[in-house]
């Protein structure tokens, strides 16, 4: 993954108020912060507040910092809680279900069985592909996005980002899946109609 | 067309993320192999996900954080003496 992964940093001297060593850890952070915010809320300005509110609240709890998680798994948990409770605070309404889905409940089968696997790189990353991919994911119940952004964007294992969200790792094997098959869905959909298209061009 | 699929493609739908982390006993992707061998359906759905997983991983410009976010977060945290150079 990103070098953000491989950087350590001393927790002494963060606790002890070492200004080098925050600035040092905030440029580290702040790209993945940012875009779990961007990716969570929609947009720049709550993806800001997400940025600098995490921050802060780490910078305030540096003394309640134990050490039994790694940093970067302590960061990622005030981050996703940030996001969280910004989503719940703008939301007029509250859909409990994008909370708290239903794990019990059985994934949704495949319903498109197009392989569209192999088209090339650039067809696949085109512009329009790019935008109906970011609706895709915006699409994505919340607590399914959550899991599948900690795991499949920024690479953290299962057993960290359980401990991220406070769950279980089965349930977040549960909602990983349901996010890719929901996400595999959509792109099948959306890049078969591409392919009838191109083929009614080429006939 | 979920009306294709066996019960044998329902167990290997439940593990299909666990498949394509490398997560299962090899065992059980000997089990998942030899079914793919045989079912068309299965390989789409595998493959297709596969692909899913890396495009979503393809950064995308936009998600950097820009240059004036940076300087108002360091500003908040008081950090301003900090902000050159970057790294
Ligand atoms: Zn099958």
């Amino acid at each position: 993954m990103s070098e953000t992964q491989t950087q350590s940093f001393s927790i002494d001297a963060l606790r002890a108020g070492d200004r080098a060593e925050f600035a040092r850890l905030v440029d580290a952070y702040s790209a993945p912060i940012y875009r779990l915010g961007l990716k969570m809320l929609g947009n720049p300005q709550d993806a800001e507040d997400v940025l600098q509110n995490t921050f802060l609240n780490a910078l305030t709890h540096f003394a309640d910092f134990e050490g039994r998680s790694s940093i970067s798994t302590w960061l990622y948990r005030i981050a996703s809680n940030e996001a969280l409770m910004l989503l719940r605070r703008k939301k007029n309404t509250v859909n409990l279900d994008d909370f708290q889905p239903e794990d019990a409940e059985e994934t949704p089968l495949p319903e498109v069985f197009v392989d569209w696997s192999t088209m090339p790189e650039d067809e696949l990353l085109s512009g329009e592909s790019k935008k109906a991919l970011d609706t895709a994911v915006k699409k994505l119940p919340e607590a399914l996005r959550m899991v599948f952004l900690l795991r499949d964007i920024e690479g953290i294992s299962i057993r960290d980002t359980a401990e991220i969200l406070n769950l279980t790792e089965t349930n977040v094997k549960t909602r990983l899946l349901r996010a890719r098959m929901f996400l595999r869905e959509h792109l099948s959909t959306y890049y078969s109609e591409r392919l009838t298209r191109e083929e009614k061009k080429d006939g | 067309m979920a009306d294709h699929l066996h019960n044998n493609c329902q167990d290997l739908l439940g593990s299909l993320s666990e498949y394509i982390d490398g997560e299962l006993p090899a065992d059980l992707c000997h089990e998942i192999e030899k079914h793919l061998e045989g079912c068309e359906n299965c390989r789409v759905v595998l493959n297709t996900t596969k692909r899913t997983i890396d495009l979503v991983q393809v950064p995308m410009e936009e998600e950097a954080v820009p240059e004036d976010v940076r300087e108002r977060l360091f500003k908040r945290l008081q950090l301003d003496s900090y902000l050159h150079p970057k790294g």
